[in-house]
């Protein structure tokens, strides 16, 4: 009897090594070689495409929004009268088309459902968005429930596994390159050794990213500010393109980390106490600012997490070092996973298995046109300038805390821009003012 | 996370919501979901101020009427059932509702229901008749700053001429229905609910 268990006990083992030695294999092949070269086999994108289509079935939309343009549908609205759009004139129909509008947006508006995650209109299978909806049917807890296995089981150990080995790749790699003396061939390969290196992480959370105006990519010499909502922004940017980082030197494994990024190129890393000193710190950002070699600066003006869906004030400290600024806006899409890290409730820790057992990350960039500082306008507005850029790109509210002013004079515009195109169409295309006399004379 | 068990929807009232606007269940659950996630006060009703928070609904030219169309008269808070009484207008027309029982009273997005929300959404003081000054609000609202005083007004009386039979200068809730009997009202006034 206990041979039989033995053999079998070898089996198990060798069942395992097996296992083990094809998981490598692939993991290396398909995922991180790839990645290393910023290849993609769109494995990626044929996962998310499955999970649309997935979530789409199970919860869906709860209206179809109709609709044309405002032209089209006037037009629409109108055809009864024998009078055609263009020559004007109101008919009490025109109202339907707002009437109808209103309360689509009431019921399901574009903005506000992608607030926070809790506001889901359909549930997108995690428990930690499911808040109202206890129990919806059997179906749909079975996929749920499939759901959690494929996310704990598969796709974590994968995440975790790339994850080690993206970072502890960067600590090697920048490290070995630090030894390197000379300046061009160091340059080059430590900015692949950090591609390389955020790619392999990008891809140990399923992230998705698709960036927009790479024209307008940050250059050497130049301070990128963008919207700040998790850590993860840094791997986001990163996976693009190099940046010098800006931040409070840590010790532990982020020491470890950070300590061998400087021996490749340069970062800014401030000990707590020079933090504290404005002064301090703006003129050392502008020594590495002004040396043009130097990788572009990557500041979070917001200081703090934001949970993407409003930009907070930015700080002016970042505005008065000069320079060109290259705005981005970095927006999640929420229904694949919350990004928001949540400092006062979780730790970075937790943070990260959130991170790594969500869907995947889905991410838009938006490379927006570099901006400087005009004549006569101080730091402050300055930043107000930038901020409002990048949530309007970003499709964020641009929240300002001189309460809801900003707020009000964005939604006047919006407003007025609906109004004149609607009077437009009353006014008639050829502008004609009813009272004038039939003349047969000229139009001038 | 738990806070808002207190105010879950109970099978009976799903029933009674359900008998009188025609969703069905999962549209009543679903929109009250949405009703509670626009409910920043979380207590069970709704006011003005939530409404217009929603963004898109602040920059429609008509938001405000639309918003008013919620409230009863002179009250500001609007409940659930309230909620869905004034969606349920805009709910489509079905066929199968089109044979319903005759002695049934009809439901609230039949076509003339339909025209008679549209219709007090002009008509502001209720007194069923859409006066000069009321078009001219409306039209006020839609056009902004774009057009005259002088022009707005003239448009005003055309459409009032048009549609006025009765000679008293003012358009009833029957001229409204007769100018607008060639609108496919059902689709224009109605939303596509899925589910």
């Amino acid at each position: 009897m206990t041979d039989l268990c033995e053999g079998g006990m070898d089996d198990l083992w060798s069942i395992t090594t097996l296992l083990l030695q094809v998981w490598f294999s692939v993991m290396i092949g398909l995922i991180m070689i790839p990645a290393m070269f910023g290849l993609s086999l769109g494995v990626t994108s044929v996962y998310i495409q499955i999970l649309v289509k997935i979530l789409e079935v199970t919860a869906g939309r709860l209206i179809q929004r109709e609709g044309g343009s405002m032209e089209q549908e006037m037009g629409e609205l109108r055809r009864y009268r024998t009078q055609s759009i263009s020559r004007g004139e109101f008919a009490l129909s025109d109202s339907f088309y707002f009437y109808r509008k209103g309360l689509e947006s009431i019921v399901d508006d574009q903005v506000t459902q992608r607030f926070s995650s809790e506001e889901l209109v359909s549930w997108n299978l995690l428990t930690r968005t499911n808040h109202n909806f206890h129990y919806i049917s059997l179906r749909l807890t079975i996929i749920w429930g499939l759901g959690v296995i494929i996310r704990y089981c598969v796709l974590f150990p994968l995440r975790i596994t790339l994850a080690i080995i993206g970072i502890s790749w960067l600590v090697i790699g920048t490290t070995l390159v630090g030894f390197l003396p000379n300046r061009r061939v160091k340059n080059w390969l430590s900015e692949l050794v950090h591609l390389m290196c955020y790619r392999i992480c990008a891809r140990g959370l399923s992230a998705t990213i698709q960036y927009h105006n790479k024209n307008n990519k940050p250059q050497k010499g130049g301070i990128c500010v963008a919207n700040h909502t998790s850590p993860i922004d840094i791997v986001i940017l990163a996976n693009d393109g190099c940046y010098a980082m800006v931040g409070q030197s840590h010790s532990g494994l982020m020491g470890v980390i950070q300590r061998s990024m400087v021996r490749s190129c340069p970062h800014v890393w401030f000990e707590r106490s020079e933090m504290r000193d404005r002064h301090a710190v703006t003129s050392r950002l502008r020594a590495h600012v002004a040396a043009k070699r130097n990788l572009p600066i990557l500041i979070f003006p917001e200081g703090t997490c934001i949970n993407n869906t409003s930009v907070m004030m930015f700080k002016k400290g970042s505005f008065e070092i000069g320079g060109t600024i290259y705005p981005v806006a970095i927006k999640y899409d929420p229904r694949f996973g919350d990004a928001f890290w949540n400092s006062a409730k979780y730790n970075m820790v937790s943070y990260l298995l959130r991170m790594m057992t969500s869907w995947a990350i889905v991410v838009n960039v938006w490379y927006l046109p570099p901006m400087t500082r005009q004549e006569g306008e101080d730091a402050t507005k300055f930043a107000n300038r930038v901020k409002s850029a990048i949530a309007h790109q970003g499709g964020l509210l641009d929240m300002a805390w001189d309460g809801s002013l900003k707020r009000d004079k964005v939604k006047e515009e919006f407003k007025e821009h609906q109004q004149k195109m609607y009077s437009s169409m009353v006014v008639g295309t050829k502008a004609r003012n009813s009272q004038e006399p039939h003349t047969e004379s000229t139009k001038s | 996370m738990g806070s808002r068990a207190s105010t879950l929807l109970r099978e009976e009232e799903i029933e009674e919501i359900k008998k009188e606007t025609g969703f069905s269940h999962s549209q009543i659950t679903r929109l009250y979901s949405r009703f509670t996630s626009l409910d920043k006060g979380e207590n069970g009703t709704l006011s003005r101020e939530d409404f217009q928070r929603i963004p898109e609904l602040a920059i429609n030219p008509l938001g405000d009427r639309i918003i008013n169309a919620f409230f009863p008269e002179g009250e500001d808070q609007v409940n659930f059932r309230g909620f869905m009484r004034t969606l349920a207008h805009f709910r489509p027309i079905e066929d199968n509702e089109k044979n319903k029982d005759p002695t049934a009273s009809e439901p609230l997005n039949s076509r003339s229901n339909k025209l008679l929300f549209a219709f007090r959404l002009y008509d502001l003081d209720r007194d069923d008749k859409i006066s000069r000054d009321e078009l001219l609000q409306v039209l006020r609202m839609m056009v902004g700053v774009n057009i005259s005083d002088e022009q707005l007004g003239s448009i005003a009386d055309r459409t009032i001429q048009e549609a006025d039979q009765n000679g008293d200068n003012s358009i009833s809730f029957n001229e409204f229905i007769k100018v607008l009997e060639k609108v496919d009202v059902e689709q224009k006034m109605s939303i596509r609910f899925l589910h």
